[in-house]
């Protein structure tokens, strides 16, 4: 997995500080941060990833649509997605994986399965 | 301080890792023993072979066989014995190595929990920080965000989460579940299985987490329903709980602070102004 590359798409300054430390135990990864999906479409599109978390409620543009706009990009159809939502929001986590996301994680988040999250989903890439 | 706990728990998995290799090292001992004592049993059916015709050597023989025998014997109870003990040994290194990733997890929470409260010196991004906390660390659905004045004795809300402000009530310290809370300084906890309605609808909070600088009450964290996945409180929520009593209400009272230098700077801007006009 080394020197693979991972964008956090979250509004929540919180949430991004808590994926960082999660995801930052993954030897050589670089982890890259986006305050919103329209911050998320261009830093998706200006470069690689190989796994990108996406939060669902943001401003801007939110993790549904940021989603549908990736997976219509020949480039990004194939990038692992996961998605970040509450226990209560079970109809935008559906659309998230009808939309193209591969996995789910639900707040409160835990260090530990964010890093099974991310470890699966990287090996895919390789 | 994490970092140091994250280099902490790798060189803890790093030991982990040496001991399942010392685990191998062993077996591979094992084997080779088991193949020495191979090729010492083909000598002994060798010489028994070459000994079989005279009575004394046959004797001499069997005597040496049966020391043999039991000397090995005792080496193979001795080695199974540190087996054992290396196995009950990784299997408590691994126990461990669970705890510590689990300790290491409770601490990046605390950490990123105490880092956004004191990362601003505005007192809304202070609320919304708390919001944030209480949201994706806690798990609470509906919650409100409660302050007083210096020297008042009523928690007047400021945010709330899952319902509207203008509905949720106030409390007066001292009284009630939250006012009682806050006057002891101690965290109430209720059973979040029996309750969880909506302060607009007189619910009953589940917890009240008591906002006190120097034994003065700053205000009240009063969580009314958690989300759907949570059906109580881990060890973390209750270190969450003990760690916003005291930061939250540092980070508010400090925020109060800076306002209030802020207005006083800019009167005597204003007096200074008009004084060399």
């Amino acid at each position: 997995m080394a020197g693979q590359r991972i964008l956090i798409v979250e509004d929540s300054p919180t949430m991004r500080q808590l994926l960082v430390f999660a995801l930052k135990r993954i030897r050589d990864v670089e982890i890259v941060e986006a305050r919103d999906g329209m911050d998320g479409l261009r830093k998706v599109t200006n470069d690689h990833f190989d796994l990108a978390f996406v939060d669902i409620n943001m401003p801007v543009m939110d993790g549904l649509k940021l989603i549908s706009l990736i997976r219509g990009e020949e480039d990004l159809m194939s990038m692992p997605i996961c998605v970040i939502t509450t226990e209560g929001a079970r109809e935008d986590r559906e659309r998230a994986i009808a939309l193209g996301a591969n996995e789910y994680l639900t707040k409160p988040i835990q260090a530990n399965k964010v890093l099974a999250v991310a470890r699966s989903l990287l090996k895919r890439v390789d | 301080m994490i970092e140091a706990t994250g280099k902490s728990g790798r060189a803890r998995g790093e030991a982990v890792l040496a001991i399942f290799q010392r685990g191998a090292e062993f077996t591979k001992q094992l084997l080779d023993e088991n193949a020495r004592l191979q090729r010492e049993l083909a000598e002994v059916k060798r010489r028994q072979s070459d000994a079989a015709q005279s009575d004394g050597e046959w004797s001499k023989l069997r005597s040496e066989l049966v020391s043999k025998i039991e000397e090995l014997e005792n080496e193979n109870h001795s080695m199974l014995e540190r087996l054992r003990s290396v196995e009950g040994e990784n299997l408590q290194f691994a126990e461990r190595y669970v705890e510590i990733e689990e300790e290491n997890n409770n601490l990046a929470n605390l950490y990123v929990a105490s880092y956004q409260l004191h990362s601003t010196l505005d007192s809304a991004e202070v609320v919304k920080a708390i919001l944030e906390i209480v949201i994706n660390l806690i798990g609470a659905e509906v919650f409100s965000v409660h302050v007083c004045e210096e020297g008042g004795d009523v928690l007047v809300p400021v945010a709330v989460e899952g319902d509207q402000l203008e509905k949720c009530p106030e409390f007066r310290i001292g009284e009630g579940f939250v006012g009682q809370s806050v006057e002891t300084g101690e965290v109430a906890v209720a059973d979040p299985a029996t309750t969880g309605g909506l302060p607009s609808e007189a619910g009953e909070p589940i917890v009240s987490i008591p906002l006190r600088v120097e034994e003065k009450p700053v205000g009240a964290i009063v969580i009314y329903r958690l989300l759907q996945q949570k059906s109580g409180f881990s060890p973390l929520d209750n270190e969450l709980f003990t760690l916003l009593a005291g930061q939250a209400a540092t980070a508010i009272f400090a925020s109060r602070l800076y306002a209030q230098s802020e207005r006083k700077l800019s009167t005597i801007k204003g007096f200074i102004e008009l004084l060399t006009q």
